[in-house]
């Protein structure tokens, strides 16, 4: 092996297996023992029930629609935050992590109260025929407040070490703003902006505390997945909670490799020349 | 196609980067801004491309007024020191791009775009590597390709802000070479921006020295090498001596050398280039006795480091390394000044020796 000017390999390595064993994979091999526990009736009974596919839809489909969403948001206000001076601008940083620093209940709380048929917002909507609170809209609301921070925040030092003259060079070479844009900023912010995608989504797949006061919980309409487990949970059926469990970490896994691969491929001009 | 600039002046919240600067710039010139950081001669060149403008002062071009056109209309040339390549484009897609976006009138059709990229990546001599990336490439591939960009769209004036600046001093000489053959290929107005006075004078046909946001000599290499117009260019382009001289009668003396000169002022300042220093046996005619201390041999040249014992003071002597025979440092010497500047006190210039304005 080549040496290095930091030696340690074996070291780290070893560590970090050791902690990723004990942490992640021993715990997850415990809820794969723990699930094994209904069989496969159990589990054909489960999955076909519309009450979890609809929860399990509501949970991914909402998950994925507010990180697109916070994509869209989080891009703009970045751009704002980076690009501009205006007063208040280092209030307003400081304001982004607020959902990261909030317990999740309080947020969802502020939500409800804002957006309930009676509330401030809530009751201009709602005879508008918006209902957000206790509506599928309600949980999409709340998963794109928990996960927008990670989007800003991970865009924010891309952006801010975005070279100007590149920008001057397409603006000298003909380009409009538009396309200076959409061909020469935006392509070099897809793969940071899919890791913002990606931990927002899991932000949103995991959510609960938020989620669960604007969502109203109404059978295979507002009810998300990690509601259904805690239920099981109450019920003392552990089986059925930890089958429920191992399916979302399946798919969750599957979306963020996806993304990952995508990733990879929007930033295939990084690689070294093969 | 003469491009005439007029009084420009633009001024920074300190710093005035252009104080009332006019020149004209000669189609199928290769002019050469140079000068030390904060002389403004890159805001001169953003000024041209577009990226800034003037506080007062005009540019014409042909008699139309060029600073009405922004970046994106000037149809120039820019080529930046780091580059400013599109990382996520491919080599064949940086250089298409200013045909790319046009709009859709003025678009070539995709086959001309393809073999207009095909001809500049053999003109920049990459052809083979319009596959790559540009984090692919080395520090002179890119500017290359930087460069074949900007050629792409068929610029009238080619700008370029220190381009070899982030080089080696190897691919540096390599480049300017072939950047000079590529100008007289090509017959391009080209405004270069340097703070490397030797590549100015290798590279252009004119040199504007500027310092402090003004102009202080335009002229060929040769003039502003061998009679430079000011101190600060004395100074600033190439090496140079400098003695203090005194009023004696007719004359100016420095110690046991004096020369007849013009002028009232009581003191002067000459400066002296090395390889205008002559260097004689002792006891030979008007100069200086003086100990050589070391010899800083540079291949072809020797740099002699001589001092002065009466003048109190070290001057550098340059000749042919072949022409050092016996010489060894602690030899004593005779140096005379054969060609040289002054500048007076008054501000008088006046020079000697042949050869010399």
């Amino acid at each position: 092996m080549r040496r290095r000017v930091l030696p340690g390999f074996g070291l780290s390595l070893g560590y970090t297996l050791t902690w990723l064993c004990l942490v992640v994979l021993l715990p997850l091999a415990a809820l794969a023992w723990k699930a094994s526990g209904i069989g496969f009736e159990g589990v054909a009974r489960l999955f076909t029930s519309p009450r979890t596919l609809s929860a399990l839809k509501l949970s991914f489909g909402g998950a994925l629609l507010a990180a697109m969403a916070n994509v869209v948001i989080g891009l703009v206000v970045t751009w704002a935050l980076v690009r501009y001076r205006f007063p208040g601008r280092r209030l307003l940083d400081a304001l982004i992590d607020l959902p990261f620093a909030l317990p999740t209940a309080v947020a969802g709380i502020a939500l409800t109260a804002i957006y309930a048929p009676n509330g401030w917002l809530g009751q201009w909507l709602v005879p508008l025929g918006i209902k957000v609170a206790y509506t599928p809209l309600g949980v999409l609301l709340a998963m794109v407040f928990v996960g927008f921070p990670f989007v800003v925040r991970t865009l924010q030092p891309v952006l801010q070490s975005l070279e100007r003259d590149v920008e001057e060079a397409a603006e000298s070479l003909g380009a409009t703003g538009a396309q200076t844009f959409l061909r020469v900023i935006l392509p070099t912010l897809v793969p940071t902006l899919l890791t913002g995608f990606a931990l927002s989504l899991a932000r949103g797949v995991g959510e609960y505390g938020s989620v669960i006061f604007i969502a109203g919980n109404i059978p295979n309409r507002s009810e998300i997945a990690p509601l259904l487990i805690v239920q099981r949970l109450e019920e003392f059926d552990y089986a059925t909670a930890s089958a429920l469990g191992i399916v979302m970490l399946a798919f969750s896994l599957l979306l963020l490799v996806l993304v990952a691969t995508l990733q990879r491929w929007t930033r295939r001009w990084a690689e070294p020349a093969t | 196609m003469t491009l005439a600039l007029k009084q420009l002046t633009r001024q920074f919240t300190e710093l005035a980067a252009l104080d009332d600067v006019s020149l004209d710039i000669e189609p199928g010139e290769f002019i050469a801004l140079v000068g030390p950081s904060g002389s403004g001669k890159t805001t001169l060149l953003r000024i041209l491309a577009g990226l800034d403008y003037p506080d007062r002062g005009t540019v014409m071009l042909n008699g139309r007024d060029f600073l009405a056109a922004n970046a994106r209309e000037r149809n120039v040339g820019l080529v930046f020191q780091h580059y400013a390549l599109f990382r996520h484009l491919s080599v064949r897609e940086n250089i298409a791009f200013g045909l790319r976006v046009r709009p859709r009138k003025r678009r070539p059709p995709r086959a001309d775009i393809r073999t207009r990229v095909d001809d500049l990546l053999k003109r920049v001599q990459l052809d083979g590597l319009g596959d790559r990336y540009p984090s692919q490439l080395s520090g002179g591939q890119r500017q290359r390709v930087a460069l074949a960009r900007a050629l792409a769209v068929e610029p009238e004036i080619l700008l370029l802000d220190e381009p070899f600046g982030a080089l080696d001093a190897q691919v540096r000489t390599a480049l300017r070479r072939w950047l000079r053959e590529l100008h007289e290929d090509l017959g391009l107005t080209t405004v270069f921006v340097t703070h490397d006075q030797e590549e100015a004078l290798e590279l252009a046909d004119r040199l504007v020295v500027m310092n402090r946001g003004r102009i202080e000599q335009v002229g060929s290499p040769q003039e502003v090498y061998q009679a430079p117009a000011t101190p600060f260019v004395c100074e600033f382009i190439g090496r140079t001596n400098k003695v203090a001289l005194r009023r004696d009668g007719d004359a100016w003396r420095a110690g046991a050398w004096s020369i007849p000169g013009p002028g009232t002022a009581g003191s002067a300042v000459a400066y002296i280039r090395p390889e205008h220093l002559a260097l004689a046996a002792a006891d030979g005619g008007p100069g200086w006795d003086a100990q050589l201390r070391h010899i800083y041999l540079a291949g072809s040249v020797a740099h002699l480091d001589v001092h002065v014992a009466e003048l109190d003071l070290s001057l550098e002597v340059d000749m042919a390394s072949d022409q050092l025979g016996g010489l060894a440092p602690g030899a004593l010497l005779r140096v005379a000044p054969l060609h040289g500047v002054a500048f007076a006190d008054d501000c008088t210039r006046w020079a000697w020796g042949t050869g010399l304005a």
